[in-house]
């Protein structure tokens, strides 16, 4: 039956409003026993402002008469489609049927059809507006005129399902006799995306005489089996294994000369930093090894707190892979511990200029406004479907980001310290124990996820790489799980992500010393998926669980109740091997210790050689219009148009917002959260990311990352001792080869980075609680590379005493006083500045990175805490995007107050050009204001501290900026604010 | 009575539960969190409570419009429960997705008593969803306990489907005649609601349906303005001690 869904009356149709379109829900089904016409209009249609019709006609009665030209969308065979899961639940549960399921034989579709009235109706401009409908990676539209209407034509009965062959059976594949060239082809040919050296090891493997007798014994071929094969490569790959953060790199710093031999970055600067740090951080409680860092929030709760990647598939599926990548890392906070409920999300979005031209964009590559909305459409929906607010992050527009967007997705997570009698973060897997898949089913979506992210985009990337991640499925399971987790009724769980069940139960048998997973009892989306298949899909919303017998019968019970698929597909046991059956045959086993330890080290150079740019002194510039440029800047304006539509207060936690001030449009410094009622102990959520800096020096653009984050935790209000910070590193590719002929710069650009982020970690007292990288950040497009800026992003979660004194950007009231916090000193490299002053001349460069100087910023920042804590303040704004001159607007523009300063007195500043004054980005300084009867006790708290007061707020909502008692920047309040909301004009 | 028990609905996609069942909390009454799935198969649950809550959300991802499949799951099985549980006098309350779950389920307003949805609520005119602060007031003339000594107040919205509309327009003069509506936005309307309608009772004034969310308002820090203004006005928390007071 063909169902489609018409409003009665032109105007309600808010989807179709922005395109001067009517549209219509449809649906299509198939062996759906019972269904009437009458029936499917009381599950589909909204009495009161819709009609359904099953007869085809819904162009005809929908309210747009004149239309002609019909694009209808619909998901492609095998893609989630969501709604489609829900639409059989409300047809079973009107049908009455038992556990509201309808059999497996019934098919049900949706669609949406679009009715437009266009002049063009050539066939270029119909097949645009199509492209501008849908993406053809993920869906098809058909696109019909009303003369093809009108001569008979219609949109398909059902559109076709997912026909696989019958399976496939496992595949033996000869590799022992094979080198050199032919391992690498094969592993090209497989996707595996492993390297010569590593399929020689796999080879030597089999080749080894104990594995040749093993196999022997266990009755499988000498020959590796291709199940074997892509585990291996999916626990393998650069995705799961860090190797290039594993690594052996020869580092050599040409300005010293020296060589000298780094084993692992992972271990020297990340794990070793926060060992060092250790103990004096008591609050240290999980960290590196699960899937989140845990840390002690109070006497009766611990936090987490987890930020991954999903750029590759956001970069081919822009929707698909941001919701994907929210729900994926809220799954890390349910899978952290004995299970912790996600309490926020946290999302960095990086893309290209959303002005970038479509002619200077290499042809393959989806222009940054599609992909920014595609992006921001998955963030909502992830966020918003799931109850989970997002109650901080970013944007930053860069042109180097237009070959892969950067989704950095953050969550975090809270836990009781202890879960019957035992503490929360521990988790238990022993022999004996079942492995009970749970959540959605397995198919095709997703497969490779794990090793194409391992390589770059090129225009042969898999489009089975994409799936699409479905909140409400996996909103049932949260619910459930933490249900089940306080009943006892499982021991440990995991989530699966990247390589599926090979990667989690992969991880969780090194707890018990193996596992047997018997593939044939996964319960497929569709039947026709090979082995293999299963073992590495990525299909969503799925957790893998150690369950006790003796727990099992209540375990399964509860899920059926709450509507959650949970299924035993195997054991855990003691045999030291991955053992994978089918239709209780043994069709392939590995041994965890090649399994895991197995994997050849790389050995890499890197090469340190200085950047040689010639900067410049800053030009002479009109600096009123200047200003107005730099807030116009995507990174730097206003965001609210983008982030008004994600939830960022369900839980009813957010103290402080993404917005304060006036009419609630000023910019605040992250997110401050009150966590449980009765106790006004809270958390902050900041971040930190400065890639531009990199241009000139990596080690300062780590620090100053770290600085931002620390900054904006302290200007907040939070508690200088008490905070913990996540590494994310998004890299172009950094191994020397032919197509990348920089590799040893890039990796050198890496090891500074990271001996930023350790000293500036060591420094502050931030240990480094959990992490990720994401290496191959380059899209191939016609021979044209696109490769990212170097791109380290800090996240911070951090403790404040008291939820009263939090602190927000904006001037309260006229006549307090305007004071300036920290040196200023001329550092304009990298700065917002130089970028849009690149923009008319990209050859331009400013002198001057800025620079952390970590002494005299952390006993500021001590003493901005303590006023904080005495309440001698009543606005702080760190300085960072756009130096004084941004801070003093977004200042003004919240309090909807004007300013008059004076840029005589900086400190640290003499005699430069006022630009410099202005626009410096010297990191450790702030922008505060002081009510004048705290002025006293405000000069007495900073004494011999840099600051000094500069100005005044003023009530007439203007921005004065003087000099040697000339004005040189008067700027009204409406100049200011149209400047700032550039990008909520963008179409 | 001592003990004022509200039920509050949670799973399939529900996800403000907690934070209405710690407001009931602080307005006094003894809280139970329970599952639709529960309810569905015990309907005798009902005869504990003296509150159900129908908290936001987004109940089966509002997939065939906001609130319509969990409406219909419910008016399936309990239609004949929750007639006897509000003709005991017991007070229902549904917020946002909850309040559409209650319109598309027709027990709201239910002018015809026998729950034919006359009213809904559909895609906000500006096409988005948005979660911001807007001034509701309520109607002097709506005589429902939950509304008892509320005027102006501030509440967040956070909604994408929050357009009120109805059949035809003897449901609006009905409404009006009634004195049904009990929320209307004040300042803006933000969303394109009839009438700037952001609320709605039932005849009995025992069914309260709105769309923002008092329980999201419970203490003063989660105003937006809290930095900025001495006096932040009547708390959401008002409506919650209004049901739990009705009962006391």
């Amino acid at each position: 039956m063909r169902i489609e869904v018409a409003y009665l009356r032109p105007g309600l149709d808010s989807r179709g409003r922005k395109l001067g379109a009517e549209t219509l829900d449809v649906y299509l089904t198939e062996n759906v026993f019972g269904l009437t016409s009458e029936l499917a209009s009381l599950v589909f249609a909204d009495p009161v402002v819709q009609r359904a019709v099953t007869d085809g006609s819904g162009p005809l009665v929908a309210p747009k008469a004149d239309w002609n030209l019909l694009i209808e969308v619909s998901f492609k065979a095998g893609v989630t489609n969501p709604m489609a899961l829900t639409a059989r639940e409300a047809l079973a549960n009107a049908l009455r049927l038992p556990g509201n399921h309808l059999p497996e034989s019934a098919v049900v579709q949706t669609a949406t059809q679009w009715l437009f009235s266009r002049d063009d109706l050539s066939l270029g401009a119909n097949q645009a507006l199509a492209a501008s409908l849908h993406n053809p990676l993920i869906q098809q539209a058909v696109v019909l005129t009303r003369a093809d209407w009108d001569s008979g034509k219609r949109p398909p009965a059902l559109y076709p399902l997912v026909h696989l062959g019958e399976v496939s059976a496992v595949v033996t594949i000869p590799m022992t006799q094979l080198e050199g060239d032919a391992l690498v082809q094969l592993s090209k040919t497989r996707l595996l995306a492993l390297t010569q050296p590593e399929m020689e090891a796999i080879r030597n493997h089999y080749r080894d005489p104990a594995t040749q007798a093993a196999r022997r014994e266990l009755q499988l071929p000498s020959e590796p089996v291709d199940l074997e094969l892509e585990m291996l490569a999916q626990t393998w790959s650069e995705h799961c294994k860090h190797k290039i953060f594993a690594a052996n790199i020869a580092y050599t710093d040409t300005t010293t000369g020296k060589t000298e031999a780094i084993s692992s970055l992972y271990s020297t600067y990340i794990k070793q930093t926060t060992r060092d740090l250790e103990p004096k951080r008591t609050f240290l409680r999980s960290v590196f090894h699960d899937n989140a860092g845990v840390v002690q929030f109070d006497d009766d709760t611990l936090v987490c707190f987890k930020v991954e990647t999903h750029n590759s598939p956001s970069a081919l599926d822009p929707f698909g892979g941001a919701i994907t990548g929210i729900v994926g890392v809220n799954r890390d906070i349910l899978g952290t511990g004995k299970g912790a409920k996600p309490i926020f999300n946290t999302n960095y979005l990086c893309f290209g200029d959303p002005n970038t031209p479509a002619d200077e964009l290499p042809t393959g590559l989806l222009h940054p406004k599609t992909v920014l909305r595609g992006v921001h459409q998955g963030i909502i929906e992830g966020g918003n479907h799931s109850g989970i607010p997002t109650v901080a992050g970013g944007f930053l527009f860069d042109e180097s980001y237009k070959g892969k967007p950067l989704v950095f997705c953050g969550t975090g997570g809270i836990l009781p310290a202890s879960v019957n009698g035992e503490a929360s973060y521990l988790k238990h897997v022993d022999a004996g124990d079942l492995v009970v898949m749970l959540g959605g089913r397995v198919g095709k979506d997703g497969i490779h996820g794990a090793t194409f992210s391992s390589l770059a985009l090129d225009e042969t990337s898999p489009t089975s790489a994409v799936q699409i991640g479905d909140p409400i499925t996996q909103r049932k399971m949260t619910d459930f799980l933490l249900e089940a987790r306080d009943l006892g009724l499982y021991k440990g769980i995991t989530d699966n992500g990247a390589g599926g069940l090979s990667s989690s139960l992969g991880e969780m048998a090194e707890s018990s010393g193996g596992v047997r997973i018997d593939l044939d009892l996964c319960p497929l989306k569709y039947q026709g998926l090979a082995p293999w298949e299963i073992l590495v899909s990525e299909s969503q919303e799925r957790m893998s669980l150690a369950v006790d017998r003796s727990t099992l019968e209540a375990f399964l019970a509860l899920a059926r109740k709450r509507d959650v698929e949970g299924t035993v597909i195997g054991e855990f046991t003691a045999t030291g091997r991955v053992d994978l059956t089918w239709g209780r045959q043994l069709i392939g086993s590995l041994s965890m210790e090649f399994l895991h330890k197995g994997l050849p080290a790389m050995n890499l150079k890197a090469t340190w050689v200085p950047p040689k740019f010639t900067p410049r002194e800053v030009p002479d510039l009109p600096l009123g219009s200047t200003l107005l440029r730099l807030l116009a800047d995507p990174t730097v304006a206003s965001k609210e148009s983008l982030v008004r539509q994600y939830d960022h207060e369900v839980q009813a936690r957010s103290v402080v917002k993404p917005f304060c001030g006036e009419k609630m449009d000023g910019p605040t410094e992250g997110a401050v959260l009150k966590l449980k009622p009765g106790s006004n102990r809270g958390l902050t959520v900041t971040h930190g990311v400065n890639p531009r800096y990199g241009d000139t020096d990596p080690y300062q653009m780590a620090w100053n990352a770290v600085d931002e984050a620390y900054r904006a935790h302290i200007a907040l209000g939070g508690d200088p001792d008490n905070a913990s910070v996540l590494d994310n590193f998004c890299w172009p590719d950094p191994v020397q080869s032919a197509t990348t002929p920089d590799g040893e710069y890039k990796l050198a650009q890496l090891v500074k980075t990271c001996q930023g982020l350790r000293d500036a970690c060591l420094f502050y007292g931030l240990p480094l609680i959990s992490g990720k990288d994401s290496m191959k950040n380059d899209a191939n497009m016609n021979g044209k590379k696109v490769s990212i800026r170097p791109t380290l992003l800090i996240s911070l979660m951090g403790i404040i005493v008291d939820v009263n004194k939090a602190m927000t950007t904006d001037f309260l009231a006229a006549g307090d006083v305007i004071v300036l916090l920290g040196d200023t000193r001329a550092e304009l490299a990298g700065s917002t500045l130089e970028k849009v002053l690149r923009s008319d001349d990209s050859a331009l460069r400013l002198a001057g990175t800025p620079t952390v100087h970590p002494e005299a910023s952390l006993k500021l920042y001590r003493a901005l805490a303590s006023a904080l804590q005495s309440g001698l303040l009543a606005s702080v704004h760190d300085l960072a995007d756009g130096g004084l001159g941004v801070a003093l607007a977004e200042s003004s523009l919240g309090g909807r107050l004007g300013a008059h300063v004076t840029l005589d007195e900086l400190p640290g500043l003499r005699s430069a050009p006022p630009a410099v004054g202005l626009f410096s980005e010297s990191p450790g300084r702030f922008l505060a204001s002081v009510n004048p009867t705290q002025l006293a006790d405000f000069r007495k708290a900073f004494r011999g501290l840099p600051a000094a007061e500069i100005g005044v707020v003023t009530a007439d909502a203007s921005l004065v900026v003087d000099r040697e008692g000339q004005t040189v920047v008067r700027l009204a309040q409406q100049e200011l604010l149209h400047a700032w909301n550039t990008l909520g004009r963008l179409q | 009575m001592s003990t004022v028990t509200a039920g509050i609905l949670t799973g399939f996609g529900i996800n403000a539960d907690q934070e209405l069942g710690q407001a009931f909390e602080l307005a006094g009454a003894r809280v139970v969190w329970l599952p639709v799935s529960t309810l569905l198969e015990e309907p005798s649950r009902l005869d504990q409570l003296q509150i159900l809550g129908f908290p936001g959300g987004f109940s089966f991802g509002d997939h065939l419009g906001s609130g319509r499949v969990l409406a219909q799951w419910v008016k399936n099985a309990l239609q004949d429960s929750l007639t006897g549980f509000t003709e005991r006098g017991g007070l229902v309350l549904g917020v946002c997705n909850g309040f559409q779950t209650l319109v598309k389920m027709g027990i709201l307003p239910n002018l015809k008593g026998d729950w034919t949805p006359e009213t809904t609520l559909i895609g906000n005119e500006g096409g988005v969803f948005q979660d911001r602060w807007i001034r509701v007031r309520a109607n002097p003339a709506n005589t429902s306990p939950w509304l008892r000594g509320l005027g102006d107040f501030d509440l967040p919205i956070r909604h994408g489907e929050g357009r009120f509309q109805v059949r035809d327009d003897q449901v609006r003069k009905t409404l009006h005649e009634k004195n049904l509506i009990a929320l209307t936005y004040h300042g803006g309307n933000p969303n394109g609601a009839l009438d700037d309608i952001a609320g709605l009772t039932d005849a009995t004034g025992h069914i309260f349906g709105l769309m923002p969310h008092p329980e999201a308002f419970t203490h003063r820090l989660q105003h937006p303005l809290w930095r900025r203004r001495a006096d932040l006005g009547t708390l959401g928390l008002k409506v919650f001690a209004n049901g739990v007071d009705h009962w006391k």
